[in-house]
């Protein structure tokens, strides 16, 4: 026998035990069956019995002399840290745990089981926290365990009565637990498990110690075992043999060193932390997991297939139903597949489940999957898994638990969000829609916001300005006609005139767009301000600047350039007027030829209110709804009327040449505008008293007026006609004055202007008509559905 | 609560394969009721309200058979409850039962429901340890339906 050198309190402890085993007290033999039944409840495999027997010489002697007593307990403490047994290692190993035996001989010291009784009695304590009491984990244990572990991991309970306390505090018994599941994947490592709980539990049978009352041996003793689990451990790790060990030993190691390190507030902490979260996976476990998923999927950054995943938790003998909802627990992301963040969850949960706790109905946060794979280091024990799941059961770092928690907490809300995030895409979907309609709302109101720049700018004159002020701030509703009406006297005057008019007329369309369209009105009227006030500066061509509605703006800014073209050459309006004519006819036919000449007949009224009219007319047509708009043009229209005499008597003119080019156009816009376009030609036509000769045009005016007031009215009558007769009235009327210039550049530009108008007067009808057929479909659907309702009895 | 019996969320999921058996080879795989009595009443109707699932199934043919499967019927005059039916791309049928007082239900409602019920059987089924056909035990889904039959009611 080599030389045993014991520590004072392995001194002790072998005395005590040899004594107990030396029932025949015979001071120097050890009562073989006592010593056997000693190391049956050091919960040791047999042939590591045999080995131990075998190693301190008592299978050659026949005895258990002292010294091989001694010697064997060594070993035994030995093989319960999971070291390797071997005869230097009786000496070799510094520090080394007291052997520990199972509580189920109560032929063990006194002070074992009052140790375990005040273990108990903790671990009754802590029982709130940990669900299984300690007998319950013991049971279960020895259910799961195989033969030879099983009644080691009962000794284990029991002798570990400190031990049994731990797990409440954090998942000291998923070392058990994962201990016996490593059994099944890697056939049982025995002495891994009980090397894992033996450390393990003497940092807590420690702690417990100042708990218990007469554990006076682990109290001993405790502190230094821990702290030498840890160093030996440290050793022991690259040596041992068993693989599945380390993660035990490692995990061991951090609860041991964690306990030591708290050993005053241990308990407390213990409690804390078990209170806190008892489903925090600790850096062996944590590790051992990782390599448990490397056996399935050597990618960490992989996914285990809900299939070999299925498979491997099947091995772990829980009922379907518990691992189904294990799964749904796990499996955060519902793929069917598990990452290696829920991999571990998984397996945690699993574990716990095996030491007998109670599954959570909902995921634990220090379970939960991190939304960023911290974990993907394939060293996770460290900072990536502390971050994930929280650190050492009791003390992890604390910087890693807030970490931890921060993250399990922002995990929740980032699924949440997820979730939030789905639901938002639905909406954005329903808002891209609307965005859509609105865009097709918005070209119409900027055509006819460019209009109305135009114009102005067209008549730099302040006149028509103050006209156009005038109107817009006379009623913006009824822009329409009031543009139309300022339009038409500035027309008159000028070139600028008929930008005016066109502008206003632009307004009024604009205007009778947004009483049409509730949106679009106040984008008119905007874009009527606007218009305005580009009127005043004149000169830019950049109708753009002003346009407020963000819808407006784009399409106004093109406008209003190109009104401004319009404008800059004296609208060549005859051509224009005739282009502008022609552009309308694509407006689908309305009813409103036969009204067309009815306006005309007003159009003498009011020219004003005819290239109002006409510029509602245009916005009518989207939105026959909107025509009420025509009243209020009227009102402008006469009241802008007698403001311009001169306009008039030039709107006059150009009324009528608008009215009878416009009468083809007028025809086109009223087809466009319906009723509507009527409705403001009529009002137009009072309106455009003052302007007389378009009094017919104002109703298919109005709508032209808000695609393309100015060019229009004035370059090209024709395009009121698609648009509104008014307009082309107007225009026609405009463009008399700007023909006069007769500037071609200017004549292709107004043309270009009241293509754009044209294209913008379709669109909304086109909106406007897509709009019915909904409504159209969903009646139908809807009387499908009653009349499903009336007939249901067909199906019984 | 007034007599609502009204959420039987009664499931009758239909596995697919055995269709080609004349007989019926629809069986519940879960079956949920507020007024937990009755519940044999509703099972009774969810099966008859399989037939007339099937008959519009067969009828949609290709039109989408999620989503639009609407089945307001079975007005019975006595008892005055409507039932709801769905159908999903795997011939699993959902089937709810709603008391007709319950007017405040519309149909948007209704639809929102069943898909929150068809994600929640995705959900199932992706659960490894689901096999398809069993009943379902998920807890989960449990959860999902007692909110979705407590937020009606």
């Amino acid at each position: 026998m080599e030389g045993l050198t014991l520590s004072d309190a392995e001194q002790k402890y072998y005395s005590d035990l040899f004594s107990y085993c030396d029932i025949e007290s015979t001071k120097k033999v050890a009562s073989n069956g006592r010593v056997v039944e000693l190391f049956r409840a050091a919960q040791l495999p047999n042939e590591v019995v045999l080995q131990i027997m075998e190693l301190c010489g008592a299978t050659r002697l026949g005895y258990f002399g002292r010294s091989q007593f001694y010697i064997a307990l060594k070993l035994v403490a030995v093989a319960q840290s999971g070291l390797p047994l071997r005869v230097e290692s009786i000496n070799t190993v510094k520090d080394l745990p007291l052997p520990r035996f199972g509580a189920s001989k109560n032929e063990q010291e006194s002070r074992h089981t009052t140790s375990y009784s005040s273990d108990t009695e903790n671990q009754g304590s802590y029982s709130g926290v940990i669900p299984p009491p300690p007998g319950r984990v013991q049971v279960k244990k020895g259910s799961v365990s195989h033969d030879a572990v099983q009644p080691r991991t009962s000794t284990d309970q029991q002798e570990s009565t400190s031990p049994v306390v731990s797990p409440q505090q954090s998942p000291p018994t998923s070392p058990h637990t994962w201990r016996k599941h490593n059994r099944h994947p890697s056939g049982g490592n025995n002495e891994r498990s009980l090397a894992g709980p033996g450390p393990f539990w003497s940092p807590f049978s420690e702690a417990q110690t100042g708990s218990s009352a007469g554990d006076a041996v682990w109290s001993g003793h405790s502190p230094p075992p821990p702290q030498e689990n840890w160093v030996s451990f440290a050793d022991t790790p690259p040596t041992s043999t068993l693989l599945a060990m380390h993660p035990a030993s490692v995990q061991d190691q951090t609860t041991v060193r964690t306990v030591a390190s708290a050993t005053t507030a241990n308990e407390i902490r213990r409690q804390s932390s078990s209170y806190d979260d008892p489903w925090k996976i600790t850096d062996e476990q944590r590790q051992y997991y990782v390599n448990q998923f490397k056996t399935i999927q050597p990618d960490l950054n992989g996914f285990i297939p809900g299939s070999a995943a299925k498979e491997f938790f099947t091995k772990s003998k829980l009922p379907i139903l518990e691992l189904s909802h294990i799964w749904e627990l796990s499996d955060f992301d519902k793929d069917g597949a598990l990452t290696l963040d829920e991999f571990c969850a998984a397996f945690h949960l699993v574990v716990a489940r095996k030491n007998g706790y109670d599954l959570p109905e909902k995921l634990p946060e220090s379970l939960m999957p991190k939304l960023i794979d911290l974990e993907d280091s394939a060293d996770v024990g460290d900072q990536s898994g502390e971050v994930g799941y929280s650190g050492s059961p009791a003390e992890a770092p604390p910087s890693k638990s807030p970490s931890m928690p921060s993250l399990n907490q922002t995990w929740p809300e980032l699924n949440q969000s997820s979730e939030q995030w789905e639901t938002f895409s639905e909406r954005s979907s329903s808002s891209q829609t609307l965005t859509q309609f609105d865009s097709n709302i918005a070209p119409a109101d900027p055509d006819t916001a460019i209009v109305h720049p135009v114009p102005i700018r067209m008549t730099p004159s302040k006149i028509h300005m103050q006209e156009m002020e005038l109107k817009r701030t006379g009623s913006d509703h009824t822009n329409p006609t009031s543009p139309l009406l300022v339009k038409p006297s500035d027309l008159s005057e000028e070139n600028k005139i008929n930008s005016s008019v066109k502008f206003v007329s632009g307004n009024t369309v604009a205007d009778g767009y947004s009483s049409s369209d509730s949106f679009t009105s106040d984008p008119e009227q905007i874009g009527n301000a606007v218009t305005r006030q580009r009127s005043h500066s004149g000169t830019s061509p950049d109708n753009t600047a002003p346009p407020p509605p963000p819808p407006r703006p784009h399409p106004s800014h093109s406008r209003s350039s190109s009104l401004d073209m319009n404008r800059t050459f004296p609208v060549t309006t005859g051509q224009q007027q005739a282009g502008v004519v022609a552009h309308p006819p694509a407006v689908p036919p309305r009813p409103q030829p036969s009204q067309v000449p009815g306006p005309h007949v007003h159009r003498p009224v009011d020219a004003e209110g005819l290239i109002t009219h006409t510029s509602t007319s245009p916005q009518q047509i989207p939105e026959q709804p909107n025509f009420a708009d025509f009243s209020q043009f009227e009102v402008f229209a006469a009241s802008n009327v007698n403001e311009e005499p001169d306009d008039e008597a030039e709107k006059h003119p150009e009324v009528l040449q608008v009215e009878k080019s416009s009468d083809p156009s007028g025809s086109l816009r009223v087809a466009k505008t319906d009723g509507r376009i009527e409705e403001k030609t009529a009002a137009s036509a009072p309106a455009n008293v003052g302007k007389s000769t378009t009094p017919l045009a104002p109703p298919p005016k109005p709508i032209r007026r808000r695609l393309k007031s100015e060019d229009e009215l004035r370059p090209e009558v024709d395009e009121h006609s698609q648009k509104t007769g008014v307009l082309a009235a107007v225009l026609s009327s405009q463009p008399s004055i700007p023909r006069s210039v007769g500037k071609d550049k200017k004549a292709i530009q107004a043309s270009i202007r009241r293509n754009k108008e044209t294209n913008t007067v379709l669109a909304r009808l086109n909106s406007e008509l897509q709009q019915q057929l909904k409504d159209v479909l969903e009646e139908r659907i809807s009387l499908e559905v009653q009349l499903e309702q009336l007939r249901p009895f067909s199906h019984l | 609560m007034r007599k609502k019996n009204k959420n039987k969320n009664n499931k009758n999921l239909n596995a697919s394969w055995l269709k080609p058996y004349s007989l019926l080879q629809n069986y519940p795989l879960y079956i949920r009721s507020i007024p937990a009595e009755q519940e044999l009443k509703f099972h009774y109707t969810v099966h008859t309200s399989l037939d007339v699932v099937d008959e519009k199934v067969s009828a949609m043919g290709k039109a989408l058979v999620d989503q639009r499967e609407l089945y307001l019927g079975l007005l019975y005059p006595t008892e005055d409850y409507k039932v709801y039916g769905y159908v999903t791309n795997s011939k699993v049928k959902f089937v709810m039962v709603v008391d007709s007082s319950n007017t405040a239900l519309r149909d948007n409602e209704i639809r929102s429901m069943f898909r929150k019920l068809h994600n929640s059987y995705t959900d199932v089924m992706c659960n490894p340890f689901y096999n398809p056909g069993d009943r379902i035990h998920s807890r989960a889904f449990d959860n999902m339906v007692t909110s979705m039959m407590v937020q009606v009611c």
